[in-house]
């Protein structure tokens, strides 16, 4: 066949490791929307360095870490899930991804915890704030950027719940086999994405100066 | 040179030395520049009469091997000689930058405050204005200005220069005027619906003649006055003074001063750490000290920033407690 | 075989991505390329003519230094919604989204993007955000600047200004999806054979701009986000009162907002390389250099934000880089100044309404650039930025750039997305009124803004009126030559006589299909050339004899 009409042809089929440079891309543009949020708070940071460490002392760390395991778990899950697909193994994959999906679940409920929490001890910078004193202006921008950061992440994490539900949903109905396995690891990868932020974002807020 | 730019459809005349070597570096550039594009139009208005299809001229391409050496070579040239100009021209406008970076010492300090939509100019002595700034000629004037609201920019055409005005900070913006007359002042960064009409004029006159001034205008009390009864009525005095039983640094001769904090760094006791220490206190701690001085944020205005700093500033090599008279500084 | 009419029959050929469906619900749900570049054309025309609606307002208030027909308010808000629909919804999607979305895959010989059904979701998205500035001017428009600067947007602006960042927010997320599309198209979709070296300086342009959109948007993004947080709740990192600084957002938004003005000029150097080399019937001097060139514009781009900044309160050692950057990034741009005017030398040249823009395109980008070069001084920058000088500066980059390539680049593809010709005499009268339009409005701001006139200014001293007339007489040349293709390009459309495959004789593979295309683009797999722009002028000269 000649070579133009072999390109057609593959035009035709390629969509999926194109979707899969897609979605690297769209990775990329993820960085850039977090990073602006780290830059955010690495200068909020350096500027107001006591008050960013009073204030993250006022974090809840047990919580914080708890979602540490369940997402890190979950990201451990959903790769698995993905491999299973691959070799065939379809009612592994299928709990795995159920599993992940619960573990998700699971850290968004753990976090509405504790937001609820965290507006209970007016931690929200809006309105009755919590601190006051010669600090509290970092105080703020620390609880500001605490709020919006995990918001962002969560919000992606609530994406990605509706992504994994969809997987669970075509593995079951045999949508997706060791076949047709892309989209299980396209989502996967995704998912890996929310667990990286959460890597960055656990440290920065949680951890500034625990002794 | 400033005749040149004067002449020219109504540039502002260069008031400054420095106005004068941005003027010619202007020149210089707009020099270099238009030779370039004229040269590049003309080469372009060239080719294309010259090769406009149907005229009998030699089109002939040398072969590829050939082409792509002799290609390189031009291009070479013409990343070469341009990077090279731009070396100058860059080096050109950062020394000149650079060199009027620092304000002189000896400059007389006068504050600015700006505000939607006016600008409010204090002399240390106690002397306001509003849209005006009366300075004296010959000699380094420095601007301490900050923003009651939005970001404003104190632009003087005649001195090529602006600075941003900024809430919640000092920004600096010196000058040494060697023409007398009256020049434009224009705000230069979009801050509302008056803006267009934010301007006013800066009168540069004789030494005389601005000493008179000086002293004209209604009987009031010196920044450094009216400062010092700051001091008092909001508290500071009550740690800072030599009768406190607090350990709160004296702050007498301190004023330009460096001063060691606790986390082993050096800051200069200036307008801005002054003010940082007002609003923000714990975000700087002397070394040796304790993390004890309260927050004025929301009690301070500042017109009363401004005014503690110029009492600051008068205690620079005197003994504490003692307010200063009026002296320009 | 240069001849510019068919000689079928009188209508287009049937059995093209024109005629493939002809209602309303067959454009709205459609996923091929072509027909999505021209529901992003037919939008950001609409876009065009409000932006240009209210340059025409601000203009004649500016006739006179005192308020002439409108208040202090209405001028902030003009300026404002002049700036936001031109930047984000007329020259960002410009050439990218139509013309783009259009060529790049026949280009690449593809039948159509990587993922086509997220290229008709960006233009909803698009469409979204529009909805969001409409509403905006409709609520009575933002008088911030389309730079947002703060604390003015979050405290002291009574206009809505969330919704409308809300509406830059969306349009945002088209961008990153156009982009990540065509990034994808380069990478996986190109034809066997056709290597990066093979491919048009038009594809290596929309690759980097593409590059750009996914990766400074999402910042631009995140900052529209803060900026509303601080805006609705009162709290933020931007606020001085609060102990967070505003100098915060003008780094955040320059970061974005610089390397998106690469993303309007890049297309158009494309355009510009595709155009003369045809006209010129010659191959573009120094391909390699100029692709290079176009990488180096994309990277060091990302570099240059703060010479925004110089007087803003950044530290001189800050300065001091980025006005080095500034200079750095300036040469790839010579180089290719340099490059189109010997891409001319021993050419065979015409001077069709195309050719005309891209000449005019390159005269214009290069008193633009060199007048950047004024601004990245920072011995200069103290005195004329913020002033009229900016102004006539990014106007010449992009009007007297963007635009004209835009419009170039319109004209020369127009036969075949449309299969029709247009008028040539009047393109060309266009051209040229557009042309001294264009100078007599911009020049002339280029003296204002040494002779000290801020820009955003409403009313302004006395003696500054003299040019200020001059260029709201030049603005009103410029209208109308603006209006002249509107017209004449509608007739086009509906009248025009019928289009030959490839009647420029242009080189690339989208000149080996028919006029309009059919719906995958090829109807035989195009060929693939050993080299791009395979011109040769002395078979153009013994042609025409």
């Amino acid at each position: 066949m000649s070579a133009g009409a072999e390109a057609m042809r593959r035009g035709a089929s390629a969509n999926d490791s194109d979707s899969e440079v897609g979605l690297w891309l769209f990775l990329a543009s993820e960085v850039m929307f977090f990073g602006l949020l780290f830059y955010g708070y690495a200068i909020t940071r350096i500027t107001h360095p006591l008050a960013f460490a009073e204030a993250s002392a006022h974090t809840d760390v047990l919580l914080g870490t708890i979602n540490c395991v369940l997402i890190f778990t979950s990201s451990l899950t959903v790769a698995l899930a993905a491999r299973c697909l691959r070799t065939g193994a379809r009612r592994a994959s299928l709990r795995l991804l159920a599993a992940t999906w619960t573990l998700g679940f699971l850290f968004l409920a753990v976090k509405c915890y504790e937001y609820d929490v965290d507006v209970a001890n007016h931690l929200v910078p809006w309105g009755r704030f919590a601190f006051h004193g010669g600090l509290a202006a970092g105080e703020r921008m620390f609880f500001f950027m605490y709020f919006v950061m995990t918001g962002a992440h969560a919000v992606h994490l609530i994406v990605g719940l509706g992504i994994l539900a969809a997987m669970v949903v075509g593995v079951a109905r045999g949508r997706y086999t060791e076949h047709n396995s892309e989209a299980v690891e396209l989502a996967a990868l995704y998912w890996a994405l929310v667990d990286t932020v959460w890597i960055f974002l656990y440290p920065v807020l949680y951890l500034v100066h625990r002794p | 040179m400033s005749q040149a730019t004067q002449a020219i459809l109504a540039w502002p005349a260069a008031a400054t030395p420095y106005a004068d070597r941005v003027d010619v570096l202007f020149w210089a550039m707009t020099g270099i520049c238009g030779l370039v594009t004229i040269g590049i139009t003309l080469t372009i208005a060239y080719f294309c009469f010259r090769y406009r299809r149907g005229t009998q001229v030699d089109r002939k391409l040398p072969d590829l091997a050939a082409g792509r050496k002799r290609s390189r070579r031009i291009e070479t040239v013409w990343i070469a000689v341009p990077f090279a100009f731009f070396l100058v021209f860059f080096g050109w406008g950062a020394k000149l930058y650079y060199a009027y970076d620092d304000p002189p010492r000896d400059a007389l300090q006068i504050f600015v405050t700006a505000k939607q939509w006016m600008w409010k100019v204090e002399h240390s002595n106690g002397r306001r204005e509003i849209d005006e700034l009366h300075v004296p000629i010959g000699r380094p004037v420095k601007l301490v200005m900050t923003s009651q609201d939005v970001i404003h920019d104190f632009y003087v055409p005649a001195f090529r220069e602006k600075r941003d005005v900024l809430p919640g900070r000092y920004t600096v913006l010196w000058f040494d005027p060697t023409v007398r007359g009256v020049f434009a002042l224009r705000c230069d960064e979009y801050c509302g619906t008056s803006h267009s009409q934010m301007t006013g004029k800066v009168y540069v006159m004789s030494q005389d003649a601005y000493g008179r001034w000086l002293a004209g205008g209604d009987e009031q009390p010196t920044l450094a006055r009216m400062g010092f009864d700051r001091f008092r009525e909001l508290g500071c005095s009550g740690c800072h003074g030599p009768s406190s039983t607090l350990h709160a640094p004296s702050l007498a001769g301190l004023y330009g001063r460096s001063v060691p904090l606790a986390d082993g760094s050096f800051v200069r006791f200036d307008d801005r750490y002054i003010r940082d220490k007002i609003l923000q206190p714990a975000r700087q701690i002397p070394a040796g000290y304790a993390n004890d001085m309260p927050s004025f944020q929301g009690q301070v205005s500042e017109q009363d920033i401004l005014e503690l700093t110029a009492y600051l500033r008068s205690l620079a090599d005197t003994s504490p407690d003692v307010p200063q008279g009026n002296h320009l500084r | 075989m240069n001849t510019a009419v068919a000689e079928g029959p009188a209508t287009p050929a049937e059995g093209n991505y024109l005629t493939n469906g002809y209602s309303l619900w067959s454009w709205l749900t459609t996923t091929d390329h072509k027909r999505i570049a021209i529901l992003y054309g037919l939008t950001i025309t609409v876009f065009f003519f409000m932006g240009g609606a209210a340059a025409t307002l601000m203009r004649i208030e500016l006739i006179s230094p005192t308020p002439l027909i409108m208040s202090a308010e209405t001028y902030n808000k003009l300026f404002t919604a002049h700036g936001v629909i031109m930047v984000w919804f007329f020259l960002i999607p410009s050439i990218p989204a139509t013309l783009g979305n259009f060529l790049l895959p026949m280009m690449v010989g593809a039948k159509d993007v990587a993922l086509p059904r997220v290229n008709l979701l960006s233009w909803y998205v698009f469409v979204l955000g529009g909805c969001f500035v409409v509403a905006t001017l409709i609520a009575g428009g933002i008088d911030t600047g389309w730079t947002l600067y703060t604390p003015y947007s979050t405290r002291f602006s009574h206009t809505t200004v969330v919704c409308g960042v809300a509406g830059v927010f969306v349009t945002g997320f088209s961008s990153i999806m156009t982009g990540l599309n065509f990034i994808v198209t380069v990478h996986r979709l190109r034809a066997p054979g056709l290597t990066w070296f093979r491919l048009p300086l038009f594809v290596w342009a929309i690759y980097a701009t593409s590059i750009i959109l996914v990766l400074a948007t999402p910042v631009l993004a995140m900052t529209l986000v803060l900026l509303a947080m601080q805006r609705v709740f009162g709290i933020g990192i931007f606020d001085a009162t609060l102990g967070g600084d505003p100098l915060l957002f003008q780094h955040m938004f320059w970061f974005y907002s610089h390397p998106a003005v690469y993303i309007m000029v890049l297309p158009a150097m494309g355009v510009a390389s595709e155009v003369i080399t045809c006209f010129a019937r010659k191959p573009v001097f120094g391909y390699r250099t100029m692709a290079y060139a176009i990488a180096a514009i994309a990277a060091f781009g990302f570099m240059v934000w703060g010479h925004h900044m110089f007087v803003a309160g950044q530290s001189l050692y800050a300065s001091l880089v980025f006005s080095f950057l500034s200079y750095v990034v300036a040469i790839p741009s010579a180089i290719k100044v340099f490059n189109w005017t010997a891409t001319l030398y021993k050419g065979s040249i015409t001077f069709e309404a195309p050719m005309l823009y891209a000449l005019g395109f390159v005269g214009l980008f290069l008193v633009g650039g060199l007048t950047g070069l004024y601004l990245a001084s920072l011995g200069m920058d103290a005195d004329l930025s913020r002033t009229y000088f900016v102004v006539a500066h990014f106007h010449y980059i992009m009007v007297g750039g963007s635009v004209m390539a835009y419009f170039a680049g319109i004209h020369f593809w127009w036969p075949k997305i449309t299969g029709r010709l247009y008028s040539e005499a009047w393109a060309r009268l266009a051209a040229i009124v557009i042309f001294v339009g264009f100078n007599l409005t911009f020049f002339p701001q280029f003296i204002l803004g040494i002779d000290g006139m801020p820009r955003r200014y409403f009313e302004y001293a006395p003696h500054f009126q003299f040019l200020n007339i001059l260029s709201s007489a030049g603005a009103s040349i410029l209208a109308a030559g603006y209006v002249l293709p509107f017209v004449y390009l509608t007739w086009s459309a509906l009248h025009g006589a019928a289009a030959a495959d490839n009647p420029w004789g242009a080189k690339g593979l989208e000149w080996q299909t028919r006029s309009p295309p059919p719906v995958e683009n090829f109807d035989a797999p195009p060929r693939i050339p050993v080299r791009p722009y395979d011109y040769d002028p002395e078979a153009a000269e013994r042609e025409r004899r």
